[in-house]
């Protein structure tokens, strides 16, 4: 019998959605405008994840030597730097060489700068550690700590200078930003979202109030609360579903319009490929959203007129 | 087999809409129940479908209380009574095979039983030929006779029509009271409310007469008569 009872919603359901053509259809479309606003807020959410990424990649300190210090103390204090919890490794570590064919690199067009080079003999460059935090809040703690190292042994020590205090207000700013536009956007996420399902909601209660003499109807012969609201349900998934569908087609002209714009200006985020290489993922979000929003809202809707 | 037993109605607002109704009902029985508009014939058949619970006195059916039924006992109850409507209460998307389906489907019937049952039920009431036809397609008396026969299809104990001829012409109106007549004849209850003269004296049955709320009559052999 559970099974006939199945068959007999999903059927009641598909019967539904299809002989009321003209509401489902404006259902539909109210539903996408949801999703639409929905997957533009993944979208949004990316180009706004890698541009912070990338800003961040950006800042680091550099620690750097004495000429004299000794490569092994430098990878002693590059080892106790990666076992602080604050510090991403690896931290990258240059050696005095790199460092000045670096310099001859930078200044190959500079016959001054390399004749003056040339003229001191011996390679003036201390080798440096460049360190990336986890997060930017953590450079102040990381800098502190080398700082402690460092007057720890004034008179021996290999530290010549950290760059961090030059960087300070530069990376400050930085945090404050980043900081500052991950919980607007996350506000502004959640009062879309909002919005856009109240939306949906309202319109498949305005559905299900044009419905009301039939579920009276079913009521008074005798079918029992489950058996009524399967369909309108089924019908609300349905409804999500083709929304969903409908707003995976339209993003795909719209990411692929829009991606060679982002991709120069978010340096490197094409979103059209970003879309297709995690399509996967999209249609799961978006279908899940489309069939969850569709038929809890009908199942909710429902409720009002089952109280007879 | 119903039993209302000083049944009171009184609204919040302190309007009310039944007074000390008592009456009996034996099985079998054709019932017929008049008076004006806003005498109260509406809600009494509500209170017995358990659409409305009465602020004093009881409703018994087979000697059961219906106010102390759950939701799946009332469910379960109301499957044992058919109701047709003044305005038919057709589900408007579905044809009228579906539309007297659900009724079966709602009651747990199978399928085989559905199929066998619904195309016999519609040549009951004459109309085997638009079981495909939806309702917007039929006329009033074909909408009401589909009306009927979804009401009869589960072989209910009792059948309550409430004005079941309030919107048709003459001609129809008898058709309909004959397929009452009927039906009663094959063993059902029926509880018939109308406003309806001619209908009431051509009966020739029981007849309960309301006035604001009180039964002021109650005759076996009933005229019209107010």
């Amino acid at each position: 019998m559970f099974w006939i009872k199945v068959k007999r919603i999903i059927r009641a359901g598909f019967f539904s959605f299809w002989r009321n053509g003209f509401i489902s259809l404006s259902s539909i479309l109210v539903m996408i405008v949801t999703l639409f606003v929905i997957g533009s807020v993944i979208f949004s959410s990316v180009v706004l994840k890698t541009t912070l990424d990338q800003l961040r990649d950006k800042v680091d300190i550099n620690v750097y030597f004495i000429t004299s210090a000794k490569e092994d103390d430098i990878l002693a204090m590059k080892k106790n730097l990666e076992q602080l919890p604050e510090v991403l490794p690896p931290v990258e570590y240059v050696s005095r060489e790199d460092e000045l064919a670096n310099f001859k690199k930078r200044h190959e067009n500079d016959q001054f700068t390399l004749q003056a080079l040339e003229e001191l003999g011996e390679n003036p460059l201390g080798a440096t550690l460049n360190i990336k935090a986890k997060d930017p809040s953590n450079y102040e703690s990381i800098a502190r700590y080398i700082d402690s190292k460092t007057s720890e042994a004034v008179s021996n020590s290999i530290i010549d200078k950290v760059n961090y205090y030059q960087n300070k207000d530069a990376i400050d700013r930085l945090t404050k930003i980043i900081n500052s536009a991950n919980s607007l956007g996350l506000i502004l996420t959640l009062f879309l979202v909002a919005i856009s399902i109240l939306i949906t909601f309202n319109t498949i209660r305005l559905v299900i109030y044009m419905s009301r003499d039939e579920i009276s109807v079913m009521r008074l012969v005798g079918a029992s609360d489950r058996y009524i609201r399967g369909p309108f349900f089924v019908a609300g998934a349905i409804y999500g579903f083709l929304s969903a569908i409908v707003t995976l087609l339209i993003f795909y002209p719209v990411t692929l319009w829009l991606g060679g714009a982002t991709a120069n200006f978010f340096v490197g985020l094409n979103i059209f490929n970003y879309y297709t290489e995690n399509f996967g993922e999209i249609f799961l979000i978006i279908v899940g959203s489309g069939v969850l929003i569709g038929s809890i809202s009908s199942y909710l809707a429902v409720r009002k007129y089952l109280r007879v | 087999m119903i039993h209302f037993d000083d049944v009171s109605k009184t609204y919040p607002d302190d309007s009310t809409a039944l007074e000390e109704v008592s009456f009996v009902i034996e099985p079998k029985e054709f019932v017929s129940i008049v008076g004006h508009s806003g005498a109260g014939k509406t809600t009494l058949l509500k209170m017995f479908l358990g659409e409305e619970k009465p602020t004093k006195g009881k409703i018994f059916y087979e000697g059961v209380d219906i106010s102390t039924l759950n939701k799946k006992e009332m469910d379960l109850f109301r499957r044992k009574i058919g109701v047709v409507f003044q305005d038919f209460r057709l589900i408007p998307n579905k044809n009228v095979y579906e539309n007297i389906a659900f009724a079966m489907e709602a009651a747990g019937r199978t399928d085989e039983e559905i199929e066998a049952d619904v195309p016999h039920v519609l040549d009951l009431v004459d109309l085997g030929k638009k079981i495909w036809n939806f309702p917007n397609e039929l006329s009033g008396g074909e909408k009401q006779r589909v009306s009927i026969a979804r009401a009869i299809v589960n072989q209910p104990d009792v059948i309550i029509a409430d004005e079941p001829t309030g919107n048709l012409d003459p001609l129809n109106t008898f058709d309909i009271v004959q397929i009452l007549k009927k039906i009663n004849d094959l063993g059902t209850t029926v509880i018939l409310t109308t406003h309806n003269k001619g209908v009431i004296d051509s009966l020739k049955k029981r007849v309960i007469t309301m006035e604001n709320g009180r039964i002021i009559r109650d005759d076996q052999q009933g005229k019209y008569v107010i």
